[in-house]
């Protein structure tokens, strides 16, 4: 039952991955589309309201817009977090947020990562988790949605990058909004709260006062799994009851959170001219994600050795952190998608998940490629498929072309420090947290395990997830302040590098193909792929997860 | 360019945070008002007991024991201790709650509970148990409440929820409800 329930869900992505990536492809199209006649009512709306001209842009313009949209974004945020004490739509009589908190989510939310170093139900009212998490929550994937097309139109030579205004907009309005709204309704038939009610009073059945907090719960929980956002309602995040109610909402916010960047590697075939190159792509980490899912649910089903010994059979598998409904199975599946698709909801606590468990999502967050995040993750594995190109072509001694185009000098600098800029903001500061009196502080689990608590709040911050391993005391002044600069260096560094790439590729005039030319739309480069990341992107964390998660397996066993 | 950036904030900032939430919240509350207020019960009076889908303590041997919970089931916060499988703390945990429910249960054996009665829920909230750690607690209960034990095995085959479209998810007892209908049986 196990194989068939984590397939099935596995096949439904799939079928719903394809026509969705020949949607976006069409939808983000330079060219007029009939598409233009659904929504371009309100598109034109809000160009209005806003002054906006739909020009093509450079990759400067892009850059320099993508950057000012997001500072005028943090800065919306912070304010009205600071503020949400004296504003209305407060029931619960929440306080304002403090300076360093504030930053701290603000940057988070900014992000796209939704690190939560507070608990949504006692550190925001109602009124900050709708104009502040659910605003974000449309608008950084978005602007992920956007940066990737800017990145694939140029890689694919089209007539320019495009215009970010409109990439952006249309984002919220063909993607975003319209899935919300129908997934929203169908988690509040299943039971997700969606009230401007406060939090509930009951009188238990043993005659005790039970405190029920709940909200406007399906509307952020939606577009939480939609854009890759991965903050939740509750501190609990999706474990929680009211944020997954029942297996159905599982299965539906796993695939609400990995349909899109699935289908980003479709569309990019379809932009490309070139199905079988997009397929390449997902191919590549389809494979590598399988790999991770199957670890994480071996290493659940076996349960925990250390428990066994105390006298509780774990013949079901390991169940502290998680929930009855969703067992074993529905749980693995749900770490596995959450940190490849660089979410970050929960649905399971991932630091109480056995040792070699916890390593899936720590590794995939430092692969930060295995489909990753709205945008973003496909952005990443394109820009390992240049190195790749650029490593095999040095071997045989061709020049290295993708998609018909020189990489030269320039590109691969980009590329080089996009990717190293990833490992060094995860290790330079888990190696400083762990030096000082500030980092160790925090730790809650002892021995090799609290090692693992740091780096993964380092990696996960890095990769713009925001997942946890929540025992870790992390609002404290260092860990908001270092938490928040690591999130922005892992977001905006390969943002601006990779749209400084696809800026360099556009003008290049494509060389014909000959029977010298690499091919990148065959198995061969799949498994040339695969390598790429595991060679690079794997080799450099292995040492600190052998002091890690590793350590604390082999103590376990 | 800068006030372009500004004005589309704050245009995005109208429709995504505040028209679509209110927007949602006045749909869900027409269409399914029950639902979108926290699936609470009430009792007869119309005095509400708690949330279907919220796990409330019970420590009472007359009644079904649902998941360890270390927020005690507070449900205006929720988490639980985030225990690492290698923490100390963990094994002191369930040796002490072995013990106290092999007290509270003669009739079991040791290797026969089901591991999610004694774990800690990822939420701390978690409304059920699996149907195997309803089905052990039976003598305990039968003998507490002078009931025949294969009514209250009856009850708990009622009670079960089968896996979603028979595939999803795991088979499960909601305790609240079912302990609210053991007051009922006669």
């Amino acid at each position: 039952m196990d194989f068939l329930q984590i397939s099935l869900v596995l096949v439904l992505l799939l079928i719903l991955a394809i026509p969705m990536g020949r949607y976006l492809a069409n939808a983000f199209s330079l060219d007029a589309t009939r598409l233009d006649r659904v929504f371009g009512g309100l598109e034109k709306g809000i160009y209005k309201l806003s002054g906006i001209r739909m020009t093509d842009m450079t990759w400067k313009q892009y850059a320099v817009a993508v950057l000012m949209s997001n500072i005028a974004m943090v800065a919306i945020a912070y304010i009205l977090l600071r503020l949400q004490g004296v504003l209305p739509g407060n029931p619960s009589g929440i306080a304002a947020m403090d300076p360093l908190l504030s930053f701290n989510t603000a940057v988070s939310f900014l992000t796209n990562t939704n690190l939560q170093h507070y608990s949504g139900e006692s550190g925001l009212s109602y009124l900050s988790q709708m104009m502040v998490i659910m605003y974000l929550m449309f608008t950084t994937p978005a602007t992920g949605i956007a940066v990737v097309m800017a990145f694939m139109r140029g890689l694919t030579g089209q007539r320019s990058i495009g215009n970010y205004f409109v990439d952006l907009v249309r984002a919220h309005t063909r993607v975003l909004l319209p899935l919300a709204i129908v997934v929203t309704l169908l988690l509040v038939a299943q039971g997700v709260p969606q009230t401007m009610e406060p939090t509930a009073t009951a009188t238990t059945m043993s005659g005790a006062e039970q405190q029920i907090a709940r909200g406007p719960v399906a509307s952020l929980v939606s577009i939480k799994h939609l854009g890759t956002n991965g903050g939740g309602f509750f501190g609990v995040n999706s474990s929680h009851p009211f944020e997954n109610p029942t297996p159905w909402t599982n299965v539906l916010e796993m695939l609400s959170m990995f349909l899109i960047p699935a289908s980003l590697p479709i569309a990019f075939g379809h932009m490309a001219k070139s199905r079988k190159q997009g397929w390449i792509i997902f191919g590549a980490m389809g494979a590598m994600f399988l790999v991770f899912l199957t670890t994480a649910y071996v290493s659940e089903t076996h349960g925990n050795p250390a428990l066994e010994q105390a006298g509780l059979s774990q013949a079901i598998g390991s169940m502290e952190g998680k929930e009855v409904r969703f067992g074993i199975a529905q749980s693995a599946l749900f770490t596995a998608i959450t940190t490849a698709a660089t979410t970050g909801t929960v649905n399971n606590m991932h630091d109480t998940l056995t040792p070699l468990g916890g390593l899936v999502p720590l590794g995939e967050m430092m692969l930060n490629c295995v489909f990753g995040g709205d945008g973003v993750g496909t952005v990443n594995i394109l820009m390992y498929a240049i190195l790749a190109v650029f490593i095999a072509g040095l071997m045989v001694g061709r020049t290295p072309e993708f998609l018909g185009r020189k990489i030269e000098g320039k590109e691969m600098k980009l590329i080089a420090i996009a990717i190293l800029a990833h490992p060094l903001i995860i290790l330079a500061p888990t190696a400083i947290a762990l030096a000082t009196e500030m980092g160790t502080a925090g730790i809650s689990n002892p021995g090799f395990h609290g090692i693992s608590q740091v780096l993964y709040e380092f990696t996960s911050s890095a990769a713009n997830n925001g997942s946890g391993f929540e025992g870790l005391g992390d609002n404290t002044p260092f860990w908001n302040i270092s938490t928040g600069l690591v999130m922005l260096f892992g977001r905006y560094v390969s943002i601006i590098a990779m749209l400084a790439v696809a800026g360099s590729i556009l003008p290049k005039k494509p060389v014909p193909e000959t029977m010298g030319t690499l091919r990148t739309d065959n198995n061969v480069f799949l498994v040339l792929l695969i390598a790429t990341v595991v060679i690079v992107g794997a080799l450099t964390f292995l040492p600190v997860l052998a002091l890690g998660p590793i350590a604390e397996w082999l103590t376990l066993r | 360019m800068l006030l372009t950036n500004l004005r589309l904030s704050l245009v995005l900032l109208l429709i995504c945070g505040l028209a679509y939430p209110l927007a949602m919240t006045g749909i869900a509350q027409i269409a399914m008002p029950a639902k979108a207020s926290g699936s609470l019960i009430t009792d007869a009076s119309g005095k509400v007991v708690g949330s279907e889908l919220i796990g409330q303590t019970f420590s009472d041997p007359k009644y079904f024991w649902g998941r360890v919970s270390s927020i005690d089931n507070n449900a205006a916060g929720s988490g639980s201790n985030n225990y690492a499988p290698s923490n100390p703390a963990l094994i002191e945990r369930t040796q002490a709650d072995i013990a106290s429910f092999l007290k509270a249960n003669p009739a079991v054996k040791k290797e026969d509970i089901p591991v999610d009665l004694l774990t800690n829920s990822g939420s701390g909230l978690d409304p059920h148990i699996s149907p195997q750690a309803a089905l052990i607690q039976v003598e305990r209960i039968a003998s507490k409440r002078n009931l025949d034990p294969a009514k209250l095995r009856t009850l708990i085959e009622e009670h079960t929820e089968g896996r979603s479209m028979g595939v999803f998810g795991e088979p499960r007892v909601n305790v609240l409800k079912l302990n609210l209908a053991l007051d009922q049986l006669k």
